[in-house]
């Protein structure tokens, strides 16, 4: 794949305007399916979770899935959408074999939210406002996987493999008004914009908002319009962008592709393009039109939905406090720096932190505990951090430390036992039989009377004067016979004196 | 005793009940006179004799050990292949399905089932239930029973010659614009579309899903309102299933038999459903049966249904646009045959098309034509749009008609039953075949057809259609059981009890198509 011409950022954004449109859709983490009874679960073994509904077999038909509907409604409110007195599904019409039905059931000019609004910080602190044109509810699709060839995709391959286990999981796409006046932001626009999604669907806890597994999947519309002109310029729209920072990145790299095409006095083609996340490059996919013709029409083997007001009232009584909000909030409680905040937010360590705060850890511990050994040792195995422990237990370990029973040191091997299923921090200082512990104690008291008996040595160290305490330490090693660690005795003299190293 | 096979499924019924006759021995009955019979009226795509009988034998066997089974158990029953069933090939009459046996029961066939029926095997159609002949069956057509050089109706042509010849005493059929009502009439039997929303159509492959009704197909009004009883009430797999809770239809039925139970209702004459366009004899029968009605204390109304006169043309953009679309999972990917093209490469768009080139008869490629071009952007308001204008406006001329009259009636047909090629090279003329039944799936409002004479001039059974309001099916049972005992009794028999020895033939080789009975003039 050849990395097209691509023009400078800042020289793109002189001659054109960019213009966006985002199509995210969201995975609902219901327990089946949209239309049918199947598990709706990640990972199972291909085809397994199906029946002749998902399957498309001949004589299936659709049952909604009325916790599906419920959380669109709820996503919709969340949105700022007016939610629809009356909604109904509609086919979409094209032939695919991850398509079981060959038509998607989908909805057209009747979506079951609409009218809403998102208001996203940029990182300078910018406002934007995000107008949503409606949010409506659908199937997956099934999962493609093409056999042979380089590529991994449909063209060269030998033959391609359908699994259903996707198809007929409960979609909500969420379709933005264009995005104008983004300018130089728009990358980060995008990405703001998706993780602002990812944080509602998270706090409303409708979807497990993975883009990893693909729970959120964005698909970037880029169009560029000549300063000066107000005739918008043909768009291109990259599908399935997987990761917020890939979001900023296909914009980015959309503008500036297309910037140099237009400069060049090309022409855009009108099509979707695939984002490629190790070249990050965007390739040519299908040409779409607008009009590529779906033939929709009303489900007709579903009763339309037409949710009471009462019902609706009652669900936005349930909605949780929203993201943005509860981000200024906790920062103003915990007193966190701004980077500090962020380091939090970026790092998706939130909710882990607020829980070990609410269990009874300082905020900056839990901070620092979060952000620093337990994201390190999640980082080495590759997972997130809040699978790897929880905060009840991290909040355990840091009163732990702060009663002196561990030094950091200390606790950072409890943490690695914890991790490894030995218990609770309390049960893994006891059956590692934390002899260390009994050692400091007796170190302690050695070190105590060492700095006890030199005065003048403690008020050196007192001052700064570090070196100083070579002459206690060895008095330490002295009546510990040799039997201690120098550099921990060092830790401990320095940790009693009081001094900062 | 008598040849069992005449019984009706209610008379067999009590007989099973007493234990004076055993489900299997009813079965043997059955399959013997199929086997007798069906190479010339071609009415079973599949017979599954041996799963028939032990499905007998273990109803036998619970009545014998005191199990109180419900009253269908141990009757036999054959099912029309549009039905899915998980121990028999259920193709709907196509091609692309040859073979296909699906992985699970259609809701009415797992009630059927749990009901103790015996199911005999499965019936033909035409494909995809699009026709009104079974002409356009893949597998060759059925036979009407009364004249085997003519058609048994369609789409549902097997079910009911099935029953009119005495292979079945109950079948299933499933009606989108007169499935199950056209080829009762044109075979002498009984059929019923219930209320869209009565019988669930989970499991029944779908033609167009918003016209699609599952329903009874049998020798007499009792029978099919046993059976309605059987399949009837909510499925929460079909969504448009309705939850009604449901009076007996056997009982309505019943209460039709009690003396006056046709005093003071008020019959309503559809003017735009009589007159011109029906055959004489047709027409002739219709007029001697409201002549009865009325010396039978009911009184005859004529309603005016103005909209009726553009159903057909609403039906026929309504069910291919839904058909178009409802077809478009038959691509070889999961299921069904797999057809490669010729040359060139194999992508997966190529033996989608190739295998729906293959697989597809040329009525079912007509639908799908029209279907796809009436629901393209730029015509879906002109057609799809005003089609669904025009089924509200049909629905509100049943409503003013239902506020004036009890039920309405009119001939189920225009004609008798036509001769096989009499209409193939002319889709309208077969469309046209099915004005008087579209109207009520448009409506959604449950019809009947019963037998109402022979037409002088061929000898061939004419039906009676009734309708009444949605949900007021059971209206239907003891109405229509009320004047199936009125004609009756003018006759001094049965209809079918006129229909032709049917010829008892072993298996033999070559097509059925020369007339195989012995007599056809019945004069009733």
């Amino acid at each position: 794949m050849k990395k097209a011409e691509l023009m400078d950022y800042d020289k793109a954004l002189e001659l054109f305007e960019p213009v966006l449109g985002f199509e995210v859709h969201v995975e609902l983490n219901t327990k089946t399916k949209m239309f049918c009874g199947c598990a709706n679960e990640f990972g199972q073994g291909a085809n397994t979770n199906t029946c002749p509904t998902c399957l498309g077999l001949p004589g299936g038909l659709p049952q909604v899935n009325a916790k599906a509907i419920e959380s669109s409604i709820r996503l919709g409110l969340a949105l700022g959408c007016e939610i629809a007195e009356y909604s109904r599904f509609a086919r979409k019409n094209y032939f695919y074999p991850d398509t079981a039905k060959n038509f998607q059931t989908s909805q057209y000019d009747e979506p079951i939210a609409f009218n809403g609004q998102l208001t996203i910080e940029l990182e300078s602190g910018r406002l934007v406002t995000v107008d949503i044109e409606r949010a409506h509810m659908e199937d997956d699709a099934g999962k493609l996987t093409h056999v042979g060839g380089a590529t991994g995709r449909i063209q060269g391959a030998d033959y391609s493999l359908v699994d259903y286990n996707r198809g007929g999981v409960p979609l909500v796409e969420i379709v933005t008004q264009m995005i104008e006046g983004g300018e130089a932001d728009s990358p980060e626009i995008g990405r703001t914009y998706v993780a602002a999604i990812r944080e509602i669907v998270k706090a409303l806890g409708v979807s497990n908002a993975r883009m990893e597994e693909g729970n959120v999947r964005c698909d970037a519309n880029v169009s560029l319009r000549p300063r000066g002109s107000n005739v918008l310029g043909t768009r291109t729209e990259t599908k399935n962008v997987n990761s917020l920072r890939s979001v900023e990145r296909a914009v980015r790299y959309e503008i500036q592709r297309q910037a140099a095409l237009l400069h060049a006095g090309g022409t855009i083609t009108q099509e979707t393009r695939h984002w490629h996340e190790d070249t990050g490059i965007t390739s040519a996919g299908r040409p779409k039109s607008d009009a590529d013709d779906y033939r929709y029409f009303p489900e007709p083997d579903l009763v339309p939905v037409a949710p009471s007001r009462e019902w609706v009232e009652e669900l936005r009584a349930t909605l949780p406090e929203p993201p943005a909000a509860r981000r200024k909030r906790l920062q103003a409680e915990w007193g966190f720096a701004n980077l500090e905040f962020q380091d939090v937010v970026n790092s998706d360590l939130l909710d882990v932190v607020e829980a070990t705060i609410a269990a009874g850890a300082a905020a900056q511990a839990a901070r620092k505990w979060w952000t620093g050994e337990v994201a390190r040792l999640a980082n080495a195995s590759g997972v997130s951090a809040d699978s790897l422990v929880q905060p009840a237990q991290v909040a355990a370990l840091i009163e732990l430390v702060v009663a002196g029973t561990l030094t950091d040191r200390l606790a950072r091997q409890v943490l690695e036992g914890v991790i490894g299923g030995e218990g609770t921090p309390l049960e893994v200082v006891e059956s590692r039989g934390l002899a260390v512990v009994s050692d400091d104690g007796a170190l302690i008291a050695a070190i105590d009377e060492a700095l006890a008996a030199q005065p003048d040595v403690l008020a050196k160290i007192r001052d700064g004067k570090v070196q100083a305490a070579g002459a206690v330490i060895g008095a330490v090693m002295k009546a510990m016979r040799g039997q201690a660690d120098a550099a921990r005795v060092r830790e401990l003299v320095l940790e009693r004196a009081g001094a900062a190293e | 005793m008598t040849n069992v096979i005449k019984l009706s499924a209610a008379d067999l019924s009590g007989l099973l009940v007493e234990r004076s006759i055993s489900s299997v021995e009813v079965t043997q009955a059955h399959l013997d006179q199929i086997a007798a019979v069906d190479t010339g009226v071609h009415a079973f795509l599949h017979v599954a004799g041996e799963a028939a009988l032990a499905a007998a034998a273990r109803v036998d066997a619970r009545r014998a050990a005191g199990e109180v089974l419900g009253p269908l158990a141990g009757v036999p029953i054959a099912i029309k292949d549009v039905l899915a069933t998980i121990d028999m090939p259920s193709t709907a009459g196509s091609k692309i399905l040859e073979g296909w046996i699906p992985p699970y029961d259609a809701t009415v066939v797992r009630r059927v089932r749990d009901a103790g029926l015996i199911l005999l095997g499965k019936t033909n159609m035409d494909e995809f239930a699009m026709g009104s002949s079974t002409e356009f069956s893949a597998y060759g057509p059925t036979h009407n029973p009364w004249d085997y050089d003519r058609i048994p109706g369609g789409s549902g042509g097997g079910s009911a010659a099935a029953v009119s010849s005495f292979e079945a005493p109950l079948a299933l059929g499933s009606d989108t614009g007169g499935s199950i009502r056209q080829p009762a009439a044109v075979t002498g039997s009984v059929g019923v579309k219930p209320t869209y929303g009565g019988v669930s159509r989970y499991g029944s492959i779908a033609l167009a899903s918003s016209l699609d009704q599952v329903g009874p197909v049998t020798r007499t009004v009792l029978d099919a309102a046993l059976l309605h009883d059987v399949i009837g009430g909510h499925d929460p797999l079909d969504s448009t299933s309705l939850t009604d809770t449901w009076p007996s239809m056997a009982a309505a039925a019943r209460a039709g038999l009690a003396d006056g139970a046709l005093t003071g209702v008020r019959v309503g004459v559809i003017k735009e459903l009589s007159g011109d366009g029906f055959q004489a004899g047709v027409a002739q029968r219709f007029t001697e049966t409201l002549t009865l009605l009325s010396a039978a204390g009911a009184e005859i109304v004529e309603i005016s249904a103005p909209s009726f006169e553009y159903a057909i043309a609403a039906y026929y953009l309504i069910l291919p646009a839904e058909a178009s679309s409802n077809l478009a999972r038959f691509d070889s990917v999961r299921f069904g045959i797999r057809v490669n093209p010729e040359d060139g490469p194999l992508t997966s768009e190529r033996v989608m098309a190739a295998t729906r080139d293959a697989g597809f008869g040329p009525e079912v490629k007509r639908r799908i034509i029209l279907g796809t071009y009436a629901l393209s952007a730029g015509y879906y308001d002109a057609y799809y749009g005003s089609a669904q204008k025009v089924r509200t406006l049909i629905q509100r001329d049943f409503d003013a008609a239902f506020s004036k009259v009890d039920v309405l009636v009119s001939p189920s047909a225009p004609t008798t039953a036509f001769k096989f090629g009499e209409k193939m090279a002319d889709p309208m003329a077969m469309y046209l075949n099915d004005v008087t039944t579209i109207p009520a799936n448009l409506a959604g409002v449950p019809g009947m057809s019963l037998p109402m004479g022979l037409a002088p001039e061929d000898g061939l059974p004419v039906g009676l259609q009734i309708m009444a309001p949605a949900k007021m099916d059971a209206r239907l049972y003891s109405f229509g059981a009320a004047v199936e005992a009125l004609l009756e009794a003018s006759w001094g028999h049965t209809l079918l009890s006129r229909a032709p020895e049917l010829a008892r033939r072993e298996m033999f080789a070559g097509t059925a198509t020369s007339t195989a009975f012995t007599s056809t003039e019945g004069a009733v």
